[in-house]
């Protein structure tokens, strides 16, 4: 296959501004579900229509600072899944904003054909948040590791699928989410994770976001592992290798044009994401370039495999979604590239 | 609307189930049990206790009807158009391409149709949840839920009657098609759900048990249901499958079936004579 590579200067991205201390150690870290829960309360300040349910998960969703402030808006559903996602459609039939907070490995895990037919096919006004997603939840194991949420909710019409990358944009995805009319999923994480982005990095729902310019291989992932791609990105920059990481937060719509063009701009693609790699934010990348404009793409993900316990640091490294999985990706992609070019 | 008297919802009940029948006939597939044992209890809903207005759909004080069990969906289609929703020529539309009234009903396709339904269990949350809305916008108006005993199966329902007992909702009347049968047989074969009562009162809930059949009683317990204040109200509607069609009456093979030609011909003659009381019959 012949690739073209053009070394046309990118347009239609701005580059996002960034945190100044990507690569410090000391760089700050937060939980992305930490944003999450300072949405909901900025929300219910300015919103009286918005009221959150949980399934016995308040606390560990960030969803009790907002119970605490707006009881008479709040919840508990007990542990109830599908009756938390019923619930939250007839609340969002008659008028209301319900953000419904639970592990996506539950919600919208165990409660798919409430969200698909209460939510979906009504297309009523409801936001999921799903939480502890991504190996990185750690210590209690592969049960309550999210690896599939991209997957089964990408492929539901009517829905909307975000993917924020850390604090600050979870907070602006959820406040986001709240002004779009219709439903939407978005996802977090729950440890503390860089927060590489800043409060003047603009949000806004479908569009990519360039993180870091680049014309020999594009990364092209979402969440809180783009971190990774950053310090790949740094580090191969020393060897002379020019990068480009492109933020994909929102799966669903994808901004195709972002993707293609970046993929026209650099010739090679490596995906990245917390998530099997197979029906995810890799898997609607791919979709996109074989549509538009194939070329050769490295998928970093979950191998079709489960979690298990360890630390958050530990299991990201064993599964291959750290910098030195998107180094070797990177490496691979380029051989392939060259491979085609020649 | 203009509220009917027992008898004439009596015959209004009559002209719904003339409806369904026609209506299955000319869809070709669809369920007949239930929407004949219903009959009565959306004529007595739609014609009398419902407080709604067909000309403007989307009023915020109306009632709400909540079908959770959406395979039963001919029976409240009748109703609708009979109410003036839409025309009643439009019934003949039913299960065909490109028309508004689906296999199960979708809200966002046909006015006065609150919710999509079909994967049982589901009706019976969203009840819920706009009975929610309505305490916390401090509004008047009630939530009408049918569901259906076979419905009982599905583990959300038992989550959703935990939930609303604990909340005391007061707004809500959950009528319960209590026929027996299910698509692969009588109930308490297929999964034992008595002693339904008892449960329904453990779980907090005011209970009535009926005759699903019967108009009078149907509008009582509605009735009674709206004095009630610290719980909700389940109201155990024992009707007959099929009831109206002699052969139909109490035969779960009728779940899921639609009468061919020659049978929707005994039915319709069934109604229309009043089971031979009368001799012409009447349309």
């Amino acid at each position: 296959m012949k690739i073209k590579v053009e070394n046309k200067k990118f347009t239609g991205l701005g580059l996002a501004p960034l945190a100044p201390d990507i690569g410090r150690a000391d760089i700050k870290q937060v939980p992305t579900r930490n944003g999450y829960g300072e949405a909901l309360v900025e929300l219910g300040e300015k919103n009286p229509d918005v009221v959150v349910l949980t399934g016995d998960l308040s606390d560990s969703t960030r969803a009790a600072e907002f119970a605490k402030k707006f009881p008479e808006r709040f919840f508990e559903v007990g542990v109830a899944e599908q009756n938390l996602m019923g619930i939250a459609a007839g609340l969002a039939l008659s008028g209301k904003t319900p953000f419904v907070s639970s592990y996506a490995t539950f919600s919208p895990g165990r409660n798919w054909d409430q969200l698909r037919v209460s939510v979906c096919y009504s297309r009523a006004n409801v936001k999921i948040a799903g939480a502890h997603t991504g190996v990185s939840v750690g210590p209690d194991g592969a049960t309550h590791q999210a690896l599939e949420d991209i997957a089964i909710t990408r492929v539901l019409p009517n829905l909307t699928v975000v993917v924020p990358c850390d604090s600050l944009q979870t907070k602006a995805a959820a406040i986001a989410a709240c002004q779009i009319q219709g439903p939407v999923y978005f996802r977090f994480a729950r440890e503390a994770t860089p927060v590489f982005t800043t409060p003047e990095t603009p949000f806004e729902i479908g569009k990519a976001q360039l993180l870091r310019d680049g014309g020999d291989v594009a990364v092209i992932g979402c969440g809180p592992v783009l971190y990774h791609a950053l310090l790949a990105a740094q580090e191969l920059g020393k060897e002379g290798l020019s990068v480009l990481v492109l933020n994909n937060h929102t799966i669903k719509p994808m901004d195709e044009e972002a993707v293609v063009a970046c993929a026209e701009k650099c010739g090679a693609v490596v995906t990245l994401e917390e998530h099997q790699v197979s029906g995810g934010a890799g898997s609607a990348v791919c979709e996109a370039l074989a549509k538009y404009f194939p070329v050769p793409v490295e998928m970093v993900g979950m191998q079709d495999t489960f979690g298990e316990s360890g630390e958050p640091a530990e299991l990201i490294e064993k599964y291959g979604m750290g910098k030195e999985a998107v180094i070797s990706a990177i490496k691979k992609v380029l051989t392939r590239k060259k491979k085609g070019n020649s | 609307m203009q509220k009917l008297t027992a008898s004439e919802l009596q015959l209004k009940a009559n002209d719904l189930r003339q409806d369904v029948i026609e209506m299955l006939l000319e869809a070709g597939s669809g369920h007949s049990a239930g929407p004949l044992g219903t009959a009565d209890i959306f004529a007595a809903l739609y014609f009398n206790v419902l407080n709604h207005d067909p000309k403007n759909p989307k009023w915020v004080g109306r009632d709400r009807l909540v079908l959770s069990c959406g395979h039963i969906c001919p029976i409240l289609y009748a109703a609708l158009a009979e109410s003036g929703y839409f025309p009643t020529e439009e019934l003949k539309t039913l299960r065909k391409l490109g028309t508004r009234l689906q296999g199960h009903p979708h809200n966002l396709d046909l006015p006065g149709i609150e919710n999509s339904s079909g994967p049982l269990g589901q009706g019976f949350s969203q009840a819920i949840g706009m009975a929610l809305a309505a305490k916390l916008n401090h509004e008047r108006h009630r939530i009408y839920c049918i569901s259906s005993d076979g419905e009982h199966d599905e583990g959300q329902i038992w989550e959703a009657i935990m939930f609303a007992g604990k909340n005391k909702l007061n707004n809500l009347t959950v009528i319960l098609d209590r026929n027996n049968i299910q698509i692969d047989g009588y109930t308490e074969d297929v999964m034992p759900l008595e002693p339904l009562r008892d449960k329904y009162e453990a779980f907090n809930w005011h209970v009535l048990e009926i005759d699903g059949n019967n108009i009078h009683e149907i509008m009582d317990a509605c009735g009674e249901a709206k004095t009630i204040y610290e719980k909700p109200t389940i109201i155990i509607a024992h009707t007959v499958p099929g009831k109206g069609v002699g052969f139909m009456e109490f035969d779960y093979k009728w779940h899921g079936t639609p009468p061919n030609k020659e049978q929707a011909a005994r039915a319709l003659h069934e109604l229309r004579t009043l089971r031979g009381a009368i001799k012409s019959e009447h349309e």
